[in-house]
C-alpha cells in the first residue's frame, strides 16, 4: 500500500488539531481509562469467585461488589467524558476546514471553476470533511486505544493463565488479518457500487429531464431496458458485498467462540488437575469476550484511516490550487475624474496548459459612454474577451486598461466596483430580491435598489411579488421567468453605478417571447455607461453604437452595423437571415 | 399548515403536507405496507426460511453460556473425580454451536441480502417504468426534481434501512427475548432482579429514540442548507467574483456552519448520554446480580455456573440496544420515503395506451390530421386553452402556426404529438382517433422537436440514433449532413463517437439543437412537429437547417411554430391563432398582402431588419 503521500495529507491536518489537542489527548486518556476499568472487572470477578464464594466467607464480599460497581460506573462515565470532550473539537475542526475551503474556492479563478464540477467540490466540503471528523473523533483515537487494549487484555490473560492467553492470541491474529483483508476488498466493491449508483442516478435524471424527447420518439422502453441492465449490475455488486460481509461475520462469530471453547477445555482440565481456579477460568472467558470488539475493529479502523487519508488528500488538492488572480503588490489608483474609457491593446489569451491562442492580438478602443457590440461565431472567444475586463481571467499577452490604468495594477475590489458584468445565464441566489440586487454591497439603500430596478424595467413586477423587495427568490424561493431573472441581473449590474458594463449576451438564454421586455431594459441600462456587449442577434446589435467582428482571435472589422453590412461579407454571413439573401442578390 | 381532507391523500397530493390528520396518516401507512407486501410476496418462501435460520442461530448462540454453566457445575466436579465425559461433550457442543451460529448467520445474511436486493431492483424498475408511463401533465406539475428524488434519494433511504439491517433488528429482538426467557428458567429470583435493574433502560431508550430523531432531522436539515449555499456559490462563481460577494457569502456560510455544528454537537451529545446510560445500567446491574448471586452461592442456594451464565448473558442483553437505536433513525426516514414512493406509483397516467389499438392505414409520405370540435384545458382549475377547434390538414402540407404567447399554438402541436389528450372532441390521424393508435405506431409516425434540446449521456452518434435505434452509421451521417451538423461533429476529438458529456455540456446550445434535428430527420416520420425548434440557432446555422427542412418537408405533413417569420415563409399555409381560435388561414403570400394580424407582423419584422 502506498501510504506516504496520503499520510502526508493527514499530517497536514495538524495545524487544525493543534488548538484542540489538549481535549483530544484527554479524551484518548478517558477511553483508555474506561477500557482498563472494563478489563479490571473480570479480575475482581475472579477474586469474588475464588475468594468469598469458593471459601464461603462473605466478609470481603461487599467491598468487592462495590469495586465492581465503581469500576462499572467509571467505565460508563469515561465513555461519556470521551464523547463529550471530542464532540466540540471534532465539529469545530470540520466547520473551520469547511469555512477555509469555501473561502479559498471563492478566491480561485473562474478557469478553475470551469474545470471542476461543483459536485466534486461539494463532496470535498461535505462528505470528505465528515469522514475526517469521524476519523478525528473516533477512528484515530480508537486505533490507538484498541491496540493498547488488545495488548493489555492479552497481558491480563497471560497473567491469569498463560494457556488462556495463548489461545486468545491464536484466535485474534487471524481475525485481525481477515478483517484487514476484508476491508480492502470491501472498499473496492463499495467504490464500484457507488459508481454504479451514480450511473443509475444519471439515467434516472436523464429519463425525467428528457421525458419530452423520450415521449416524442417513444424511446421510454428502450431506456428502461438500459436502466434495468444497469440496476441488475448494481444488484450483482451489492450481492458480492453481502457475500463478503457474510464471510467476515462468519469468521468474527466463529473464531472467538472457538477460542472460548478451547479455553473451556483447557481451563476445566486445569481446574480438574488443580493448576487453575474456577474464578480464573470465568475471568479468562470474560476478558476474551471483552477483547472481541478491539480485535475485529482493527481492520475497520485501518480502513477508516485510509479513507480519512484519501479524504484529506482530496481536500488539500483543492486547497493547494493556486489563486492566480490577486491584488497587485503595489496597486495603482484609478483617476478620480475617470470617465470609463476601456482599451484592449494587443490582447492575447490562451488557456493554461494549452498553446492554442483563443485571442491573438485584439485591439478595441471603447470611448466613454459608448456601447460596442461584439459579434463572432461560436467559439470565437467573445465571452473570454469580456471576462478580461473585470479580471475573471487574465490576459496572457497585451493589456486591458480602464481610464488608462492596466486592470492588473488595480485592487480587485476597486476594479470590480467600476466594472459590472452580466452573464448569459442570470444567476440568482436564494435570498430576497433586495439582497439579489445589492449582493455584497453593504452601503446600498432601498432607494438605490429601487432606482436600479427602475432602470432595468423590473420595479413593476417586483412590486407585484407577494413581499415586494423582501420576496425570497432563487432555488429555495419563488421562481421567476427567464426575462424577470435577466432584468434583475441587469438591475444588479447598474446598482453600484459602475462606469463600465460588460454584458455576455444577456438575451441569448431567453425564449423568444421575453426577449423584447429585456431588450427594453437593456436599452435603458446602456444609456448610462461605457459598455461592451456580446451579441448574437440583429436586435441586440442595434442597441450598440459600433460593432466589432471577432474572427480567428482578432478584430476583423469594426464600425456601425450599416457600415459592416455593406463592407464585410463575414459580418453579413453572421447576421443576415435567409430572407435577406434574395435582396442581396438583387442589389 | 392546513390538514388534508379525506380524498386528497391519494397519489402524491399529501406529500407536502406536514400535518396529516390521523385518518390520512393511517391510509398512507397502509398504502406503504401494501406496497411492501406486493414487493415481498414473491420472496415469501425465502423470507420464512431466513426467519427459521435466524431463530436457530439465536438458539445456537444463546446456548453458549448455558454450556459453560454446565461445565462449571457438573463437568468440572466430575472431571475432578476423573470423569471427563460431561466436560468433553459440553466443549464439543460449544464448538459445534459456534460453528453452527457462524454458518447459520452467514447463510441468513446471504438470504436476507438477496431478498433485499431483489426488492430494491423490483422497486427501482417499477418506479422507472411508471415514471415513463406517466403523462407530461403529471411531470410538469409534479416537477422533475421530485420525480428524480423519488427514484434516487428515497430509494437510497430504503436501501439504507436494508443495510443498517433489518437482520440486526431481528436478531436483537430475538436475543433480548431469548435471554429473558433463559434467565427466567435458570433462576427466577435472580432473573427478576436483573429485569428490574434493566427497567430504567426502557425509559432511556424511549427518550433516546425521540431525541435522536430530532437531532437527526436537525443535522440533515442544516446540512442541506449548507449544501444549497455552497452549490449556489460554486455555480454562480462568475457573479460572486464580479460583484464582490465573497465576504457576504463567507459570513452567510459561517452562520450556516455554526448552526450545523451545534446540531451535530447535539446529536453527538444525545448518543453520548445514551451509550453511557446503557453501559452504566448494564454494569450496575452486573454488580447487583453479583452481590445477590455471590451471597447465594456462598450459602449454597445457587450454583456457581448459573451465576457465571448470568454474568455472561448480561453483556449480551445490553449489546443489541445500540443497534436498535441505529435502526430507529433509518426506519423513520425509510417509512417517509416509502410513503412518497407508493404515492408516485399510485398515480395513473392521463394519456393511456389503447387497450385495443387500431392500425393506421398504409401510407407513403405524410398523413392527414383532423381536429374535430377539439377542446383543451391543462387542468380542471385552469382556463380553457382551445375552444372547439375544427381544422383539417391534408397529407403532405406544411402548416405554420403564428400568434401571441398563450394563444394555444403549442397546445395544438402537443395534441398532435399526443403529449396530452383533448378534454373534448377528437384529434384524428389519417381518420383514426389518435387515442386508438398504439404508442409504438404513433411515435413512429409523429415526431416533435422542441426548443428544449435534451441530449443523453453517450456519444453524438448514440444521441442521433435515438431517432431510429437500428440505423446504420451511414444513415446517421447523412442525417447529420442534411442539417449541417456533419462538419462540427467530425471536428470533435472522436468525431461521431465523442462523448457529449453530461447533458451535452461539451456542445453549444445551437449544436445541441442541430443534433436534435438530425435525430428527428433520422426518424423520418410521416408527421413532423416543430415547436420553436430553431430559436436557439445562430443565423448561419439556421439558414442551413431551414434549407434542409424545405427538402425534407416536401412530402411530409408538418406543423411549425416559429417566432421568426423567415421560417414561417417556407410553409404552404399559415394559421394565425388568437385566444384558442384560428383567426386567419391562408397561403403566406396571400396573408401578407391582406390586412390582418399576419400582414402587420410581417411589416413590423421587415422594418426591424433595415
Amino acid at each position: 500500500m502506498d501510504q506516504t503521500p496520503t499520510m502526508t495529507a493527514l499530517r497536514r491536518l495538524l495545524p487544525y488539531l493543534k488548538p484542540v489537542r489538549g481535549r483530544l489527548i484527554v479524551s484518548g486518556v478517558a477511553v483508555l481509562c474506561s477500557m482498563i476499568c472494563g478489563l479490571t472487572i473480570p479480575l475482581v470477578l475472579q477474586q469474588i469467585l475464588d475468594g468469598p464464594v469458593a471459601r464461603k466467607e462473605t466478609g470481603p464480599l461487599p467491598w468487592l461488589i462495590i469495586a465492581v460497581a465503581v469500576l462499572g460506573a467509571v467505565e460508563a462515565l469515561m465513555f461519556y467524558v470521551r464523547r463529550k470532550l471530542v464532540a466540540g473539537p471534532s465539529t469545530l475542526i470540520e466547520a473551520r476546514m469547511r469555512a477555509d475551503i469555501f473561502a479559498h474556492l471563492q478566491r480561485l479563478p473562474i478557469s478553475f471553476h470551469d474545470r471542476w464540477q461543483s459536485g466534486q467540490l461539494l463532496s470535498r466540503a461535505v462528505s470528505d470533511l465528515s469522514t475526517l471528523r469521524r476519523f478525528i473523533a473516533f477512528a484515530g483515537i480508537f486505533l490507538i486505544v484498541n491496540t493498547l487494549t488488545l495488548a493489555l487484555g492479552l497481558a491480563v490473560l497471560f497473567f491469569l493463565a498463560p494457556v488462556l492467553g495463548v489461545i486468545t492470541l491464536i484466535c485474534a491474529a487471524p481475525l485481525v488479518f481477515i478483517s484487514t483483508q476484508y476491508e480492502s476488498k470491501y472498499a473496492t466493491l463499495t467504490r464500484r457500487s457507488q459508481d454504479q449508483v451514480g450511473d443509475l442516478a444519471t439515467v434516472v435524471e436523464e429519463s425525467v429531464l428528457g421525458i419530452r424527447v423520450l415521449k416524442a420518439f417513444g424511446r421510454g422502453p428502450h431506456l428502461a431496458k438500459r436502466f434495468a441492465a444497469q440496476a441488475r449490475e448494481l444488484r450483482g455488486t451489492e450481492l458480492a458485498k453481502i457475500r463478503l460481509l457474510a464471510l467476515l461475520w462468519g469468521a468474527i462469530i466463529m473464531l472467538p467462540e472457538l477460542g472460548i471453547a478451547a479455553q473451556l477445555l483447557f481451563g476445566s482440565l486445569g481446574v480438574a488437575n488443580g493448576s487453575l481456579t474456577v474464578g480464573t477460568l470465568v475471568a479468562g472467558v470474560t476478558v476474551a469476550t471483552y477483547l472481541r470488539w478491539p480485535t475485529d475493529s482493527i481492520g475497520w479502523l485501518l480502513a477508516e484511516t485510509n479513507q480519512a487519508a484519501t479524504a484529506a488528500a482530496r481536500y488539500w488538492e483543492v486547497r493547494d490550487a493556486e489563486v492566480t488572480i490577486t491584488d497587485p503588490l503595489r496597486p495603482e489608483e484609478l483617476p478620480a475624474d475617470g470617465v470609463g474609457a476601456v482599451r484592449f491593446e494587443g490582447v492575447r489569451f490562451a488557456h493554461a496548459g494549452s498553446d492554442r491562442e483563443i485571442l491573438s492580438g485584439v485591439d478595441i478602443d471603447l470611448r466613454p459612454g459608448e456601447t460596442v457590440a461584439l459579434v463572432g461565431s461560436t467559439g470565437s472567444g467573445k465571452s473570454t474577451l469580456t471576462m478580461l475586463v473585470p479580471r475573471l481571467a487574465d490576459v496572457t499577452g497585451g493589456r486591458v486598461t480602464v481610464d488608462g490604468v492596466d486592470v492588473r495594477d488595480l485592487r480587485l475590489a476597486d476594479l470590480r466596483s467600476v466594472v459590472a458584468m452580466a452573464f448569459e445565464e442570470p444567476v440568482l441566489f436564494s435570498a430576497s430580491v433586495r439582497e439579489n440586487v445589492a449582493l455584497g454591497a453593504e452601503d446600498v439603500t432601498d432607494e438605490q435598489v429601487r432606482e436600479a430596478l427602475r432602470v432595468a424595467q423590473a420595479e413593476e413586477f417586483v412590486d407585484r411579488l407577494p413581499w415586494g423587495l423582501d420576496t425570497r427568490i432563487g432555488e429555495e424561493g419563488l421562481s421567476l421567468s427567464g426575462g424577470q431573472r435577466q432584468r434583475l441581473a441587469l438591475a444588479r449590474a447598474v446598482v453600484g453605478k459602475p462606469k463600465v458594463l460588460v454584458l455576455d449576451d444577456p438575451l441569448s438564454a431567453l425564449d423568444v417571447h421575453t426577449e423584447a421586455e429585456v431588450e427594453r431594459a437593456l436599452r435603458s441600462v446602456l444609456s448610462t455607461v461605457t459598455a461592451l456587449v456580446v451579441a448574437h442577434r440583429p436586435s441586440t446589435v442595434r442597441l450598440a453604437d459600433r460593432v466589432a467582428l471577432l474572427d480567428e482571435g482578432r478584430i476583423a472589422a469594426i464600425g456601425t452595423h450599416e457600415q459592416l453590412l455593406k463592407t464585410s461579407a463575414a459580418y453579413r454571413d453572421q447576421l443576415s437571415t435567409l430572407d435577406d439573401e434574395p435582396a442581396e442578390v438583387a442589389s | 399548515m392546513s390538514t388534508v381532507s379525506d380524498e386528497q391523500w391519494r397519489g402524491v397530493a399529501a406529500e407536502d403536507t406536514e400535518e396529516l390528520d390521523r385518518q390520512v396518516g393511517l391510509k398512507l401507512k397502509r398504502r406503504s405496507r401494501a406496497l411492501l407486501g406486493t414487493l415481498l410476496r414473491p420472496h415469501l418462501r425465502w423470507a420464512v426460511i431466513g426467519l427459521v435460520l435466524v431463530f436457530l442461530e439465536n438458539a445456537a448462540r444463546l446456548a453458549g453460556p448455558l454450556l459453560i454453566a454446565v461445565v462449571i457445575d457438573t463437568g468440572i466436579p466430575n472431571a475432578i473425580r476423573g470423569d471427563t465425559t460431561v466436560m468433553a461433550w459440553c466443549v464439543v457442543a460449544y464448538a459445534f454451536c459456534s460453528v453452527a451460529s457462524a454458518g447459520l448467520w452467514a447463510t441468513f445474511l446471504n438470504i436476507s441480502g438477496r431478498i433485499g436486493q431483489d426488492l430494491v431492483l423490483d422497486l427501482r424498475q417499477r418506479m422507472f417504468r411508471h415514471s415513463q408511463r406517466l403523462s407530461l401533465s403529471f411531470h410538469e406539475h409534479y416537477t422533475s426534481g421530485k420525480v428524480i428524488s423519488r427514484q434516487t434519494s428515497d430509494i437510497d433511504s430504503f436501501t439504507d434501512l436494508l443495510e443498517v439491517g433489518i437482520d440486526d433488528l431481528l436478531t436483537s429482538v430475538l436475543s433480548i427475548v431469548g435471554i429473558t426467557i433463559l434467565l427466567l428458567t435458570l433462576d427466577l429470583d435472580l432473573a427478576a432482579l436483573t429485569l428490574a435493574t434493566a427497567l430504567p433502560l426502557f425509559f432511556v431508550t424511549r427518550w433516546f429514540l425521540r431525541r435522536s430523531n430530532q437531532a437527526y432531522r436537525g443535522v440533515s436539515g442544516r446540512t442541506a442548507t449548507v449544501i444549497v449555499h455552497y452549490v449556489e456559490t460554486m455555480n454562480g462563481m462568475r457573479a460572486v467574483q464580479a460583484y464582490r460577494r465573497e465576504d457576504r457569502n463567507r459570513s452567510i456560510m459561517d452562520g450556516l456552519n455554526t448552526r450545523l455544528r451545534s446540531a451535530a454537537r447535539d446529536s453527538l451529545d444525545v448518543v453520548a448520554t445514551f451509550t453511557m446510560s446503557v453501559r452504566m445500567v448494564g454494569n450496575l446491574s452486573l454488580a447487583v446480580v453479583l452481590a445477590f448471586g455471590a451471597f447465594r452461592v456462598a450459602d449454597g442456594t445457587l450454583e456457581l455456573g448459573v451465576l457465571t451464565a448470568f454474568t455472561l448473558y448480561l453483556r449480551r442483553f445490553y449489546e443489541p440496544l445500540d443497534d436498535i437505536a441505529m435502526f430507529a433513525n433509518s426506519y423513520s426516514s425509510a417509512i417517509a420515503a416509502l410513503e412518497k414512493i407508493s404515492g408516485l406509483l399510485e398515480e395513473e397516467p392521463d394519456v393511456r395506451e389503447p387497450k385495443q389499438p387500431k392500425p393506421l392505414p398504409p401510407h407513403r409520405g405524410g398523413l392527414p390530421i383532423e381536429f374535430t370540435g377539439t377542446e383543451f384545458r391543462y387542468r380542471p382549475d385552469t382556463p380553457i386553452v382551445l375552444t372547439s377547434l375544427d381544422l383539417t390538414i391534408p397529407a403532405g402540407q406544411t402548416v405554420a402556426l403564428v400568434g401571441p404567447t398563450g394563444a394555444g399554438k403549442s397546445t395544438i402541436a402537443k395534441l398532435v404529438a399526443r403529449f396530452y389528450d383533448p378534454t373534448g372532441g377528437t384529434v384524428q390521424l389519417a381518420g383514426v382517433d389518435i387515442r386508438d393508435v398504439s404508442d409504438v405506431e404513433l411515435r413512429g409516425s409523429v415526431v416533435m422537436v422542441t426548443q428544449e434540446n435534451f441530449l443523453f449521456s453517450g456519444s453524438v452518434a448514440d444521441n442521433i440514433l435515438l431517432g431510429k435505434p437500428d440505423a446504420t452509421r451511414t444513415e446517421v451521417e447523412s442525417a447529420a449532413r442534411a442539417v449541417g451538423a456533419h462538419d462540427f461533429i467530425t471536428a470533435l476529438p472522436q468525431g461521431y463517437d465523442t462523448d457529449v458529456r453530461k447533458r451535452g455540456g461539451r456542445l453549444s446550445a445551437g449544436q445541441r439543437q442541430v443534433i436534435a434535428f438530425a435525430r428527428a430527420f433520422l426518424a423520418n416520420p410521416a408527421v413532423l412537429v416543430l415547436d420553436e425548434a430553431t430559436s436557439s440557432l445562430d443565423l448561419p446555422t439556421e439558414r442551413v437547417v431551414q434549407r434542409a427542412l424545405e427538402s425534407v418537408l416536401a412530402d411530409r405533413t408538418a406543423l411549425i411554430i416559429a417566432h421568426r417569420l423567415s421560417t414561417v415563409l417556407i410553409a404552404d399555409r399559415v394559421l394565425v391563432v388568437t385566444n384558442g381560435q384560428i383567426t386567419e388561414d391562408g397561403h403566406p403570400q396571400d396573408l401578407i398582402t391582406g390586412e390582418g394580424h399576419f400582414a402587420a407582423l410581417h411589416t413590423a419584422w421587415r422594418d426591424s431588419l433595415a
